[in-house]
């Protein structure tokens, strides 16, 4: 029986920047910071209150999982805004939201009071998006 | 977004400044009246608006931030009793006591892990991958892209 996820990925274009968007104004934590050789580096970063579930912050290359006309494809549509890489929780949404327009956020989505919730829309600096929910009170 | 459809946004944004500027200057002798100025509110009403959206008062947030700065530092190898003037903290003692009610080990402990941890991420990388990336990682497979036979 499958009990919980650990791992999971979000691909993107370069890993320093992203270090900087997650870590800087996302305000996640370091998990493992690894230098693996020529097949590049393995990042991993937590939610604030997600210390076992590690979110691998995956350059594409053809160094590891692609080869080099996957990698260009997959650089395309990540630049692109194709893919929605999940939704995170906040306990504020306006508090949040405007910390994170503070520093720089993209929002695709304003936060708007939807039959789903209190939700609004996110890109980081590759172009992924992410929902962004207020945790029912 | 209209603010005209979140009225009391202007609110929020002077709380979220006075958080970022606890961010920028936690490690200054900074207190909630400071902070409150900040944020051009009565202190009272300040801390009580700041602890309805953080959940924590700003002194309590103010200290949570030179923990976190106090466990970054202590990871680059930097000696504790640098570490707890750096962060903002007056005196080794009370440091060291907040530390391990926060975190349930010293300083020193918290250290001496974290550069063991790291040691051994340096010497044995694949050992932090999970199983499928590092056998990617250690060339024993080929990229995903080619299907399984």
């Amino acid at each position: 029986m499958i009990t919980k996820m650990n791992h999971t990925s979000i691909f993107v274009l370069d890993q320093d920047s992203a270090y900087d968007f997650y870590v800087n104004k996302l305000g996640f934590k370091v998990n493992t910071d690894a230098q693996m050789g020529p097949k590049g580096r393995w990042l991993t970063v937590n939610p604030p209150e997600q210390p076992d579930l590690e979110i691998t912050l995956m350059a594409i290359d053809d160094k590891m999982m692609f080869d080099k006309s996957s990698a260009a494809k997959m650089s395309e549509l990540v630049a692109a805004g194709t893919f929605g890489f999940g939704t995170f929780l906040c306990d504020d949404m306006l508090a949040t939201y405007e910390e994170l327009k503070a520093k720089g956020v993209h929002f695709k989505k304003e936060p708007a009071h939807e039959f789903y919730g209190f939700s609004a829309v996110f890109q980081d600096d590759s172009g992924n998006w992410f929902s962004l929910s207020e945790r029912p009170k | 977004m209209p603010d005209q459809e979140f009225p009391k946004l202007y609110l929020y944004r002077r709380i979220v400044q006075a958080k970022l500027f606890i961010d920028a200057h936690s490690a200054e002798r900074i207190d909630a009246t400071d902070i409150a100025d900040e944020a051009c509110y009565s202190k009272y009403h300040f801390i009580r608006t700041f602890r309805d959206i953080y959940g924590k008062t700003p002194h309590q947030y103010l200290t949570a931030v030179r923990v976190d700065k106090a466990k970054a530092l202590l990871e680059t190898g930097m000696p504790v009793t640098e570490v707890c003037l750096s962060v903002g903290f007056d005196s080794l003692g009370s440091f060291t006591g907040l530390f391990k009610r926060r975190t349930g080990v010293t300083p020193s402990t918290f250290q001496r892990e974290r550069l063991a941890r790291r040691q051994r991420m340096d010497k044995a990388p694949l050992s932090f991958v999970p199983g499928c990336f590092a056998a990617l990682y250690s060339g024993r497979e080929n990229s995903n892209t080619r299907e399984a036979t």
